[in-house]
């Protein structure tokens, strides 16, 4: 060691290159020449068509394997596999597919530095991130889902896996994404056939050799490489039960309407535009660290990352002086080196589109500065960059960068800062910084995002679910809330379709005992009307239409209401905020009091409907309906949420948030059961509905509302919109102010449903063209609906004196 | 605004302490807030962002040594206990680890030696003409329970007997009592009494309860004139913490950005391995910048460390890995 050398760094006090070996990690791909066959049935299986593709280092644009493209064939052979080995793997005891999944584990956590060695080299993310960070939570996530595994019969009683299950994983977290997919899927019961990202395929391969290695029966995971046209055919491929997606909202829509007309679960963790919002009393030095995890993460590639820092006025010069400050000391540089903390972009194209997106930021007024910090000269680089003076309509304000790129606004009130930070077609994260634990918890709730940390932010845990609201996805994934995705009810899976041999159909069964109308001239014409805003109003086309009995016979006539009516109905709904705030127990209150008045009146009501349906069947759902009123009074305050058991010293509340504006197509047979089966549980969780009664019946409307009218209901909370219910379903699809559809029909009817909804990406839910049947409470009440009528939103407190 | 917050004034390395002080602000020691949970999740992740290695990490090392007060303060301390301890300040290192890094005539000792008042005198002549100074814990150490005019005296007696500098201890009833102006004006009679000898203020930060505490107390100190803020005597059951340090480093870049002044910083006790020094080495360049890594504005109070450092450095410098008895002994 030179003497000269030795003086100049006691002088400098620098750091000095830290570089890790990537010899072992090399020693590996170098196993497989450098050339990897996809992962089916337990075989590397070369490309159907022998086409391979390069994955290369982004820091240096060095290849590092040849990777198959996977064809249509390529993914066809993976999903037969899987679905091959399904029998054989749900015939496992969930303690025997509980020994695999902690074999996964343990595997991951004995050669946990060759995978972060290998995910930084394919990734370009620094080393110290895919070491402390992604390689830890993905030996996490098999631990804790070994333990779902384990305790499946137990914890969801009634409930089986979907079968195979095919998951598309993005390039940001490429073995943290896996493991988010598999873990869960695996401990459920499925069985499954992956696609990794095109740009990040080596760790998934590395993972498949720990599944060899673990002896994990062949086809139970199934890894097909390739890019988007073999994701495309994995979407298409009809031989999955599940699609599992993350990754750019457009791609997800697709995925949506793509799959519209299958019975594939699906579940889509999207793109963000995450607020970070700084309040006055927050530990401001503390909220610039949060910053640096929230934004500067992974050069920021973090669908949740937080890009739009919301100020308090006050403070912001403060903030700004000190956020500067920090961006001074981050090193960008070689991801291999420990001390790096801004690793290389992706891809060239990611590269120019954070290009494009900042210059565009520029161009529309934005201020943007960069530290003085010294890009290598090889590699994809871009500087940490903060842009100030961004309006809300800014480009930049609303688009997401995906790239190391802050976005400042500032705010006055809290009322305001809640305002800015929902101001965006995402909900998928947020970061709260206040030392007031009440005004933490207000934004918090007051925030549309399916997880809010409050003083932190990019906290993940196995344990706590994660997933948006809005166009950032539906679905979650991690903890008991993620499990659910992998998993139905025994009874559902058997469900027969409508008109299938077995399902009698409504019209047949009236007649039996159906009840005559009255004649002309014995009674008052009675007028039913639309019900919106707590209002019986007219429709605004003028026109009404005819309901008949199953013989033909004129029972009444309903109002045809229109697009217009619709809307207005969206509007009295969206007004309706007062009974999402609302406690259970008051809504329990309402609920309580609709059963109350609806059994005052069951003659009346009964007389009518037995017209339709006959003497037996309207005594049954009257009957059955005034008790599913007292089953979600019951649930209104027990349907709670949890606290999550957590990393150190943090509370996780895991917390039921209503979804918002609901439209509702009820089913047409049992006119009044089905409508109020579907009704309730959304209501009873603080929703507002739109909804269009049963075409068979729709004279119950009116029954209906008079009830709902005397009953202290708000109004708003329920409309109801008589007409051509595919039509107004279309019109309610197309509504962007409706978050979730619910749509019970044939066939057809469902899948169009599904498919209109990609637009802002309502959650759906639908009879798939099934028959459910009402009167039994096992089929047409319970826990299944009201999961699917509310959004868990994940709220991570980390505390200390 | 430079890396680390601090003003252009206070960059230029190695520009000694100096801090004027100013009126005691309660509006400003309201308005701290600290995040416990962010700051123990910022200091445990700093520590893993950064590292040294190979002959990087032997100039850090050197430097921890260069930054070090070589201390004793035991019940059982003696003339010649203090004197063997200033002859390590002087020669930390051997000959043969000296000759096997290369060091030539690069001067590495150590900044000071720390010791009661009753040695400063053996102290003082046992270093006399080595540049390593005399650092004297005076003001009833370690309680500083005793009455506050014997406080006064003995750090006057310090100073009259050649200490360069005065480890003070603060009331902590004062901040546990929330008596901030009492705190300011005990601060500042010990700055005075210092007459111009650095006043390093100890503010046994293992019972003051809460990080927002060591926050607030870092600033009454540094408003009443502190040249160093110290976390601790070393005699707390829990004494200086990364997160603790974190807490004062940054209110202290506060401080010198918001005044103009310099304040020096020194953590002390339970800081015994050469990981550990690197550690504390890699928090003052993150959160202050370069000019802070220099006995000028930063300490280390410790003993036992340069045993660990010394073996760190024989391993660098021969590639084996050395034995306690090799090192000649602190």
């Amino acid at each position: 060691m030179a003497l000269s050398d030795l003086g100049a760094r006691y002088q400098s006090m620098d750091y000095g290159p830290a570089p890790e070996d990537a010899g072992p990690a090399r020693a590996w791909l170098a196993q497989y020449a450098g050339r990897f066959g996809h992962y089916i049935g337990g075989a590397w299986t070369p490309p159907s068509e022998g086409v391979y593709f390069d994955s290369t280092d982004p820091a240096t644009g060095e290849k590092l394997a040849a990777v198959a493209l996977g064809s249509p064939a390529d993914v066809d052979a993976a999903v037969r596999a899987a679905r091959a080995a399904l029998p054989a793997w749900q015939a496992l005891t969930g303690h025997g597919r509980a020994r695999h999944l902690y074999a996964l584990a343990r595997l991951v956590q004995k050669h946990a530095r060759r995978l972060a060695v290998l995910e930084t080299l394919d990734n370009g993310k620094p080393i110290r991130e895919s070491r402390d960070i992604d390689v830890p939570l993905v030996a996490r996530h098999f631990y804790h889902h070994a333990g779902w595994a384990q305790l499946l019969d137990r914890e969801f009683p009634g409930q089986v896996p979907c079968g195979v299950a095919a998951q598309i994983i993005p390039w940001n977290f490429p073995l943290l994404m896996l493991a988010w997919k598999v873990a869960p899927a695996l401990a459920a019961a499925n069985t499954v056939v992956l696609k990794p990202a095109e740009f990040t395929p080596l760790t998934a391969l590395a993972f498949a050799q720990l599944c060899e290695e673990a002896g994990l029966p062949p086809g139970v995971l199934n890894i097909v490489t390739g890019d988007g046209s073999t994701g495309a055919a994995l979407v298409k491929h009809p031989g999955t039960d599940k699609i599992a997606f993350t990754g750019s909202t457009e791609v997800g829509r697709e995925i949506r309407r793509a799959s519209a007309g299958s019975h594939q679960k699906l579940s889509l963790e999207l793109g963000g535009k995450s607020p970070f919002v700084v309040f006055e009393d927050a530990d401001l030095d503390s909220a610039v660290e949060g910053l640096v995890d929230g934004i500067w993460l992974n050069q920021g590639q973090v669908c949740c990352a937080g890009s739009r820092l919301l100020v308090q006025e006050s403070v912001a010069q403060r903030l700004l002086e000190k956020v500067r400050a920090r961006m001074g000391s981050l090193r960008i540089g070689s991801p291999l080196d420990k001390t790096t903390d801004i690793g290389a972009i992706v891809a060239p194209v990611q590269l120019q589109r954070i290009r494009e997106l900042v210059q565009q930021g520029i161009a529309e007024g934005a201020t943007c500065w960069q530290p003085p910090l010294t890009l290598p000269q090889q590699g994809l680089y871009f500087a940490p960059t903060l842009l100030t003076g961004v309006q809300p309509s800014a480009m930049v304000a609303q688009r997401e960068i995906f790239g190391p790129v802050l976005t400042t606004l500032t705010f006055r009130t809290p009322d305001e800062a809640v305002e800015l930070a929902n101001n965006t077609v995402y909900g998928l994260a947020a970061s709260v910084w206040s030392e007031s634990i009440g005004q933490a918890l207000d934004i918090a709730t007051g925030i549309k995002a399916g997880v809010v940390w409050v003083n932190g932010t990019n906290m993940f845990d196995a344990a706590c679910g994660f997933g948006g609201y809005r166009e950032s996805g539906f679905g979650r994934e991690g903890g008991r809330e993620g499990m659910r995705e992998y998993l139905q009810p025994a009874w559902w899976r058997k469900a027969v379709a409508i008109g299938a041999a077995g399902a009698p159909a409504a019209a047949q069964r009236v007649a039996d005992d159906a009840v005559p109308a009255s004649s002309p001239g014995e009674a008052i014409d009675r007028t039913v009307k639309l019900f919106i805003g707590g209002r019986q109003v007219r429709p605004d086309s003028g026109y009404s239409l005819p309901c008949l009995d199953a013989a033909g016979r004129l029972l009444g006539e309903v109002p045809a209401g229109n697009r217009k009516d619709i809307r207005n109905a969206v509007e009295a709904a969206r007004a309706a905020t007062g009974w999402a705030r609302m406690n259970g127990h008051q809504r329990a209150q309402v609920l309580y009091y609709i059963a109350e008045n609806m059994q005052q009146r069951r003659t009346d009501i009964g007389a009518r409907l037995a017209q339709a349906v006959g003497r037996a069947q309207a005594r049954r759902e009257l009957r059955l309906s005034i008790e599913r009123l007292f089953s979600y009074a019951a649930w209104a305050d027990k349907f709670d949420g949890a606290v999550h058991d957590s990393p150190v010293r943090t509370l996780v509340l895991a917390v039921r948030e209503p979804i918002g504006v609901a439209g509702v197509i009820c089913p047409s047979p049992a006119p009044l059961l089905g409508m109020v089966s579907m009704l309730l549980p959304l209501i009873a969780l603080g929703n507002a509905v739109v909804a269009v009664p049963s075409r068979d019946y729709p004279l119950i409307a009116a029954d209906l509302y008079q009830v709902l009218e005397t009953s202290d209901l708000p109004a708003g909370v329920v409309n109801l919109v008589t007409g051509d219910a595919a039509e107004l379903m279309r019109v309610l699809a197309a509504h962007d102010e409706v978050q979730a559809l619910w749509c019970y029909g044939d066939e057809a009817l469902c899948a169009e449903a599904k498919r209109l909804s990609a637009g802002n990406l309502k959650r759906t839910w639908s009879n798939e063209g099934r028959r459910i049947d009402f009167f039994r409470a096992d089929q047409g009440e319970g826990r299944w609906y009201l999961e699917q009528a509310c959004q868990v939103k994940n709220i991570w407190l980390p505390y200390g004196a | 605004m430079a890396p680390g917050g601090q003003t252009a004034a206070a960059q230029q390395s190695g520009t000694a302490v100096s801090n004027a002080g100013m009126p005691l602000s309660v509006t400003w020691l309201d308005s701290l807030r600290i995040d416990s949970s962010a700051v123990e999740r910022r200091a445990a992740t700093l520590v893993a962002r950064r590292t040294v290695k190979k002959e990087w990490q032997v100039a850090w090392l050197l430097r921890a040594i260069s930054c070090m007060d070589l201390t004793t303060l035991s019940g059982d301390d003696t003339e010649q206990r203090v004197l063997r301890l200033c002859a390590k300040a002087r020669r930390p290192l051997s000959e043969e680890v000296r000759a096997a890094l290369g060091l030539g005539d690069l001067r590495v000792q150590a900044a000071a030696v720390c010791v009661y008042h009753r040695f400063v005198a053996a102290a003082r002549r046992a270093l006399e003409g080595s540049g390593v100074r005399v650092a004297a814990v005076s003001s009833g150490f370690p309680a500083g329970l005793s009455p506050f005019a014997e406080r006064l005296a003995e750090i006057r007696n310090s100073v009259a007997e050649g200490a360069d500098e005065i480890d003070v201890v603060i009331t902590r009833a004062h901040v546990l009592e929330g008596r901030w102006q009492a705190l300011y004006e005990e601060v500042a009679a010990f700055k005075d009494a210092c007459a111009g000898r650095h006043c390093k203020v100890i503010l046994s930060t293992g019972e003051l309860g809460t990080l927002r505490n060591v926050a607030r107390t870092s600033l009454v100190a540094m408003m009443a004139g502190a040249d160093f803020i110290k976390t601790s005597t070393g005699k707390e059951s829990v004494n200086a913490t990364l997160p603790v340090g974190l807490v004062m480093l940054r209110t202290l870049r506060d401080y010198c950005a918001r005044t103009g002044e310099v304040v020096g910083f020194k953590p002390a006790g339970g800081i015994r391995s050469a990981k550990q020094a690197l550690e504390w080495l890699l928090l003052i360049r993150e959160e202050l910048g370069t000019a802070w890594l220099s006995g000028e504005r930063f300490r280390f109070g410790a003993s036992g460390m340069l045993t660990d450092i010394e073996r760190q450095l024989a391993y660098h410098g021969s590639g084996r890995y050395a034995a306690v008895h090799r090192q000649p002994l602190v």
